[in-house]
């Protein structure tokens, strides 16, 4: 009976402190909300946003609803997010492997620049790249082309788009690869198990994944023109560049920011997950006769992700979480259009707020409920 | 490569050290003259030969010099180190010549151009940084709109909370169990006071100085400061309930920790700063400041509590046996048996967490506190002081980077202290 009490009534306290607060929180919302004539309600998602956006990705104007507006948001958000996981991808393991070096001078190059950018506040590093180092740029009329065809300026990185014929014939081709490369590793994986015959997989894939896409161009009429960035000349002194596709500076230092601060720790974590194997295993996999590329390929790096890919997930967890700081610098984020500007105009604080965080909570979920089921599939079995 | 390489070298290895030695130099010296002096000595070769020109020669170099073993202490560790394949040889001299490139210009921008004199803009008149605006307005960088004749307050505050934090080193051994209670209870409500009356002020005589004026670095602190102390216990608390074995209570707190892990920051600050009001009854104000820390403080307790679980679980059972078969309770076994063990395994993630949390604290700009970023864009858009937004980033991301540098050390320090034979 004892017993019994000591574990409900702790349970029951919890619970009911739970409930006090967010029923206090609830009556004072409502009352607050009689007061200042607000009602609560998700009915101004499909009311006209009447603002601007400076960088979209779909197409949108003031005319649109709030919910568009959220929609094209979040794709900024997304597109931030997915270009800081791949430099900071890049840039990290090649840190990470520079830090192992016997290179006396590769290692500690590697180690400061790990140390310098993963001690200053991230927000700094974005106010820095964006108000100091991108505004020292030359304007477009003085712009010197990079790689030829394209201009880094004040204004933005001004790049050539492309303009596709049948489109969609050049993606189905290279679905159609992607597919057919997968069914290939699958057999293989099959014959090497059965005959312990092992097939080039990786040139079938290469040669698959360049000639289908190859062969749209010659038989599935696909064309592919690219449209350059042109100076034009508006007024006396203002120029402008027309035409292809213009990265804003915003953009450019979010990006650069979020990927250089988040490759300190991917670097991290590339280089616990390579000290974390024994150096027994390597020795091991030698004495049996594998080639030190089976080696790498068959015992080193199945072990060394298993202990670097939870941590590095976790990494771009927080880029994708750090890109709300975009808000700073006015880039058109899901945080600075939604829980800046739609908020000002409509007043619902809660219902955006709220709206805002479950959006961003329901990424963070999805990619630790994947990490979860990864991380089940690949433990190592014992018995 | 290696053999291609090998064969143009001498039989003889005196020969090959001598040849080795003074092309590197020569190609050191090349890039060396090349950027501190601006004399080209490799300018008459055709093209595009001269800008690769010390890169081939300290190739060959070095090349010459890789031998097994010479007997010359320095050549053979500079080998070991530096010069072990070709592609290393490569890299090291990629690297010696970028930073032998890009130290110049630096050197000048920083030191040698830079100006520090005079109190206006027009005092800068080199090329280089204008570190007088630094000093014009580092007053404000430190402490804000607060009232220049009150600082002594501020410094006096910290003084104050700092030397208290000390006063635990001073235990006598018969008090040394109060230590705790101390750390945890009596020096933040302490500290509070001291902060709350000398800098905010409002009695014993002091002028009241409101929370919009606190600002710069020293905010930063305040921030910081509560936070960590604030956040620390209720990490512990909520780790101590995901791992209890009360459904409720576990589930409450899993998801109290999955709810701030999975939201950022930013939108935290908005909600303490939009949302939070509405949710309080009517005549309460809270002051934007202690709305500010609250958020921080939960915020970063979920991910607290996530380290602190880290370093539970890595205690083995026999630990919980142990204090159970001694008829420990459920606290008593906490707090004397596995909190001190499972404390001492998480510090390098509890300093992480913590240098994070400083990090984090430059974003309460967003919600129109002035810190030190707040402070630099006021700065940086002061009609008399255009155009040095550079000086100003380059300033405070030195300061952070020795506080979070300094603090990194220190948790490395505390690792080794208080690191227990297994």
């Amino acid at each position: 009976m004892n017993n019994k009490i000591k574990r409900i009534l702790p349970q029951l306290l919890t619970i009911l402190f739970v409930v006090f607060v967010f029923g206090f929180f609830t009556i004072n919302a409502q009352v607050n909300m009689d007061n200042r004539g607000i009602d609560f309600g998700f009915g101004f998602l499909s009311q006209e946003a009447s603002f601007d956006m400076q960088f979209t990705l779909l197409d949108y104007d003031g005319q649109d609803s709030y919910l568009w507006a959220y929609v094209v948001a979040l794709l900024n958000t997304l597109l931030v997010s997915f270009l800081g996981i791949i430099f900071c991808t890049i840039l990290g393991v090649v840190i990470g492997v520079a830090r192992l070096s016997q290179n006396f001078l590769i290692k500690n190059s590697a180690a400061w620049y790990v140390e310098f950018f993963r001690n200053i506040p991230l927000l700094l590093q974005i106010f820095f790249w964006y108000y100091a180092a991108l505004r020292a740029l030359p304007l477009p009329e003085n712009a010197q082309p990079w790689f030829g065809v394209t201009y880094m300026t004040i204004k933005g990185y001004y790049i050539p788009s492309m303009i596709w014929e049948n489109l969609n014939v050049f993606m189905s081709c290279l679905i159609a690869a992607i597919v057919a490369i997968i069914f290939i590793r699958v057999y293989a994986r099959k014959i090497q198990e059965k005959e312990g015959k092992q097939l080039p997989v990786l040139y079938i894939s290469l040669a698959l994944i360049t000639i289908l896409p190859l062969l749209s161009f010659l038989i599935g009429g696909v064309t592919l023109d690219f449209e350059m960035p042109v100076l034009k000349q508006l007024a006396q002194t203002s120029f402008i560049f027309e035409g292809g596709i213009a990265l804003p500076p915003e953009l450019i230092a979010l990006v650069l920011a979020l990927s250089l601060y988040t490759s300190t720790f991917v670097a991290e974590c590339v280089r616990a997950g390579i000290q974390g194997i024994s150096k027994g295993q390597k020795e091991a996999a030698a004495s049996v006769g594998l080639t030190p590329n089976q080696i790498l390929k068959l015992v080193i790096m199945p072990q060394a992700l298993r202990i670097i890919i939870p941590p590095t997930t976790n990494q771009y967890l927080n880029l994708t979480k750090n890109s709300s700081l975009a808000a700073a610098i006015a880039y058109p984020d899901l945080v600075l259009v939604f829980a800046g500007t739609a908020l000002m105009q409509t007043g619902k604080a809660i219902e955006i707020v709220g709206i805002t965080m479950l959006t961003y909570l329901s990424i963070s979920l999805a990619i630790a409920a994947l990490m979860n089921w990864y991380n089940k599939r690949i433990e190592i079995k014992e018995k | 490569m290696n053999l291609s390489l090998n064969r143009i070298k001498s039989q003889n290895q005196m020969t090959n050290i001598y040849i080795g030695s003074a092309l590197l130099i020569l190609s050191i010296l090349d890039v060396f003259l090349n950027s501190f002096f601006r004399i080209n000595i490799s300018g008459s070769l055709p093209g595009n030969l001269s800008i690769f020109f010390p890169l081939i020669l300290g190739f060959l170099g070095l090349s010459y010099l890789r031998t097994e073993y010479s007997g010359y202490k320095f050549l053979d560790s500079l080998n070991k180190n530096i010069n072990t394949t070709n592609f290393n040889a490569f890299l090291t001299l990629f690297i010696t010549f970028a930073i032998l490139k890009a130290f110049p210009p630096a050197l000048s921008w920083m030191v040698l151009d830079a100006n520090i004199s005079g109190d206006t803009k027009e005092a800068c008149t080199g090329t280089g940084a204008c570190w007088t605006y630094i000093k014009v307005w580092f007053k404000r960088f430190m402490y804000g709109m607060y009232p220049n004749e009150l600082h002594w307050r501020i410094n006096s505050a910290f003084l104050l909370v700092i030397g208290l934090g000390f006063v635990g080193y001073f235990f006598k051994e018969n008090l040394k169990k109060y230590l705790a209670l101390y750390y945890v209870v009596i020096y933040p409500i302490i500290a509070f006071l001291i902060i709350y009356y000398l800098i905010s002020g409002g009695a014993f005589g002091l002028v009241w100085v409101e929370t919009g004026a606190w600002g710069g670095l020293s905010l930063t602190f305040i921030v910081s400061f509560f936070c960590l102390i604030f956040c620390f216990p209720l990490g512990m608390i909520l780790a101590l309930g995901r791992r209890s074995n009360l459904p409720a209570i576990r589930y409450i707190s899993v998801g109290y920790i999955e709810f701030w892990r999975g939201v950022p920051l930013i939108t935290v600050l908005f909600m303490s700063s939009v949302m939070f009001p509405m949710f309080l009854p009517q005549d309460f104000f809270m002051d934007k400041l202690v709305r500010v820390i609250i958020a921080i403080t939960l915020f970063e307790a979920a991910y607290c509590a996530e380290v602190i679980r880290g370093g539970l679980q890595a205690l083995p059972r026999g630990q919980y046996d142990a204090a159970k078969s001694l008829g420990m309770g459920y606290w008593k076994m906490h707090i004397f048996v596995i909190l001190p063990q499972a404390l001492k395994l998480v510090i390098p993630g509890i300093a992480n967490t913590f240098l994070a949390l400083v990090k984090d604290t430059p974003l309460i700009f967003v919600v129109g506190l002035a810190e030190i970023a707040g402070m630099l864009a006021l700065a940086k858009t002061n009609p008399k002081w255009l155009g040095f937004a550079m000086e100003g980033y380059i300033f405070a991301a030195i300061i952070f980077w020795i506080i979070c540098y300094a603090m990194s050390k220190y948790s490395y320090n505390l690792e080794e202290k208080y690191k227990t034979e297994r």
